[in-house]
């Protein structure tokens, strides 16, 4: 999936690659995509809840195997436009 | 309100203006494994959007104090009070496992390891997100902590009606 801003928050756990997420949307235009990398397991129900929240639109999730754990995507379209 | 239908320009803040959201939590523990609980809500809600307002009371207020600053009560009884009871986000110690600090030093070192946020850390985020601090009126004076010990940043000082005026519009009510 194509993305417009990537945001790496490997290595970190709830609550920061929300808080992240939040931060860094704000960057975005409306339509723009943002992807977000993480490696908490947690994020696969967390971002579409954020989501869900405030609005913006959850268009995929990826999952793929890292080195030691699992790596998600987590690809967010920025609402508006 | 459809969230959906928000103009272009719409930032979070705004959007957290038009949201009826609000979260309020009462923080009484001054636990540092409590207060993280509540700080990890407490930013989580405000990166969702929602209004967030901490209320701190009791051994709370420790969270939200500066470190070694102590008040100067006037009477002795809540001057030892003060040196038993010492402030500071750093220094909260664990609910379990404290074991004279070495518990919570164990704990703090392999939270940094996993690059986990402690409670200085959480607390930056949470004024950076716009999280409400509220202190307690009643227990600063019971505990004889004068507002020039607590950090920068608390919003008001205030009593029950207060919490309970922002905690009737809140769809999230927490006591921790």
């Amino acid at each position: 999936m194509q993305a417009d801003v990537k945001l790496d928050t490997l290595g970190y756990f709830c609550p920061m690659p929300i808080i992240l997420t939040s931060k860094k949307i704000k960057e975005l235009l409306p339509g723009q995509v943002l992807e977000v990398i993480s490696d908490d397991e947690g994020i696969k129900k967390d971002m579409p809840a954020w989501c869900e929240t405030t609005g913006h639109h959850m268009v995929g999730m990826e999952e793929e195997n890292g080195a030691d754990k699992k790596v998600y995507k987590a690809y967010v379209k920025k609402a508006g436009g | 309100m459809n969230a959906t239908n928000v103009e272009p320009a719409t930032a979070l803040a705004e959007l957290r203006e038009t949201k009826p959201d609000k979260v309020t939590l009462v923080v009484l523990s001054g636990d540092m494994d409590r207060v993280m609980a509540a700080l990890i809500i407490a930013t989580g809600a405000a990166a969702m959007g929602m209004q967030v307002t901490m209320f701190y009371t009791f051994w709370g207020l420790n969270a939200i104090r500066k470190e070694n600053v102590s008040s100067t009560p006037k009477d002795w009884l809540r001057r030892a009070f003060g040196w038993l009871n010492k402030g500071g986000a750093s220094r909260l110690p664990l609910s379990r496992f404290h074991f004279g600090g070495l518990g919570t030093t164990m704990m703090k070192k392999v939270m940094k390891d996993n690059r986990m946020p402690g409670i200085p850390e959480l607390m930056e985020t949470a004024q950076d997100l716009g999280v409400k601090m509220i202190a307690c009126t009643t227990t600063l004076g019971l505990m004889g902590i004068s507002k020039e010990t607590l950090i920068d940043g608390i919003d008001q000082l205030a009593g029950v009606s207060t919490y309970l005026n922002e905690a009737r519009h809140g769809s999230v009510n927490l006591f921790i």
